[in-house]
């Protein structure tokens, strides 16, 4: 889909702005946030990708208008609804009003570890060759679906090289909407600054995505 | 830190509101026997006193002293890394790209704000924030230049979007006069921003 959360490229008038010594939250409600959001993982049962498209799919406004983790936060009462895992009542009224779900598995102090230790590597077993290799010169299709993706506009109609072949791995477009893991082939594809940004940019600039095959033709 | 407050302005506003949803809704959800206290209380203790950068410079430290290491790290970093016991959540596959005199790689996440976990922790605010997701891919001199550092005229800059689940980690140049020294003093001088690419190393007179 198309989003605010889409910023490559996009004009910004601040700098970035380091911050020295930078705690790891900047306060107590973040600290929770992002706890119940990686414990509700398990009950909830979403994927990675899913997450990603409650959090993203929003107006550009209401986006923009949030903090990092208050993005989280919506994300989470997004899927949580969607589930019937919690009630729009509920969060209104800030107390239990209605009898829990039943959920397949919870996270235990016990599992933290390891459930964190283990991960949830994407990249599965290959049923078919790749399309491409090394070097092959490649475009990046123009397409705009109205679901989850994970190529950025700012590459969409450009020419560059594969650099990189990275194995198959679950494709976000259709696990996002519950379609499927349907692994495709991954590559890093390099485009340079001048293809990207035309002929005032650095000609020494080189800029790479890891771009599903689907996203890309043959050049 | 002065200005602090003005960073991501949006951060403290209507604080007290968001602190309460959150408070009420970790209640709702513990009522309802979704999430356990203490795997919560152990999930941010995880991220606040044992996962972070200070993993990332121990495995850049070994890449500097032992060079058949750092070819490990550079052809499949992922077992390499693992080697050291870092693995897991948002690091299950991660490419390490070495900075050279001519080449400095910088690492984004210009959909969200994928990063190495196991090696670097959390992202500090404005790897997140807009102007670092915009700049970084299309001016990252000028990101380079927020931060403080200019690179020479010549050098080739190449930026590493992690848009897919491979997480990227910025191996850069050791920086001369440790000839010699520890792996434990040598990861003294690997700064978290030097393995993002947006910053160097420090200088041996920085730590002595």
């Amino acid at each position: 889909m198309e989003g605010a959360h889409d910023m490559g490229g996009v004009p910004w008038s601040s700098p970035v702005r380091p911050e020295p010594n930078e705690p790891v939250f900047h306060s107590e409600w973040e600290r929770r946030a992002f706890a119940i959001t990686m414990a509700m993982g398990m009950p909830g049962g979403w994927n990675i990708d899913m997450s990603r498209f409650a959090r993203e799919d929003r107006l550009p406004a209401d986006y923009l208008g949030m903090s990092y983790y208050q993005i989280w936060l919506a994300g989470l009462e997004r899927l949580m609804l969607d589930r019937g895992l919690v009630a729009s009542d509920e969060i209104e009224a800030g107390k239990p009003l209605h009898p829990a779900k039943p959920v397949a598995k919870t996270l235990s102090p016990e599992d933290v570890a390891a459930v964190l230790h283990r991960g949830g590597p994407t990249e599965r077993k290959a049923t078919r060759p790749a399309m491409f290799a090394t070097g092959d010169r490649i475009r990046a299709k123009t397409i705009h679906p109205p679901t989850h993706t994970r190529l950025p506009r700012y590459v969409r109609g450009h020419v560059g090289v594969i650099e990189r072949v990275l194995g198959c791995h679950v494709f976000p477009d259709s696990n996002a909407t519950g379609a499927g893991e349907d692994p495709q082939w991954l590559y890093t594809v390099t485009f340079t600054g001048p293809e990207l940004w035309g002929e005032a940019s650095d000609p020494n600039l080189k800029i790479s995505v890891d771009a599903w095959e689907p996203y890309l033709e043959p050049a | 830190m002065s200005d602090h407050d003005h960073h991501h302005d949006h951060d403290h506003s209507d604080l007290s509101e968001t602190e309460l949803r959150v408070r009420a809704l970790e209640t709702i959800l513990a009522e309802k026997g979704y999430v356990e206290p203490a795997a919560l209380d152990l999930l941010i203790e995880t991220y606040e006193t044992k996962v972070g950068p200070r993993n990332g410079a121990r495995v850049v430290a070994r890449a500097w002293a032992d060079p058949a290491y750092r070819v490990r790290l550079l052809r499949d970093a992922t077992p390499a890394i693992a080697e050291l016991g870092y693995a897991g959540r948002q690091g299950e596959h991660i490419v390490a790209v070495a900075n050279t005199p001519r080449l400095h790689n910088m690492v984004v996440c210009t959909l969200c704000s994928c990063y190495p976990w196991p090696v670097l922790g959390l992202p500090p605010v404005w790897y997140k924030s807009a102007p670092y997701r915009s700049k970084a891919v299309k001016d990252p001199r000028g990101v380079l230049r927020d931060f403080g550092f200019e690179l020479p005229e010549g050098t080739e800059v190449r930026v590493w979007d992690s848009t897919a689940e491979i997480r990227y980690l910025v191996l850069p140049m050791r920086p001369s006069g440790t000839e010699g020294w520890s792996e434990e003093r040598l990861a003294e001088l690997v700064t978290r921003d030097s393995m993002i690419g947006t910053g160097l190393p420090k200088q041996p007179h920085e730590v002595a």
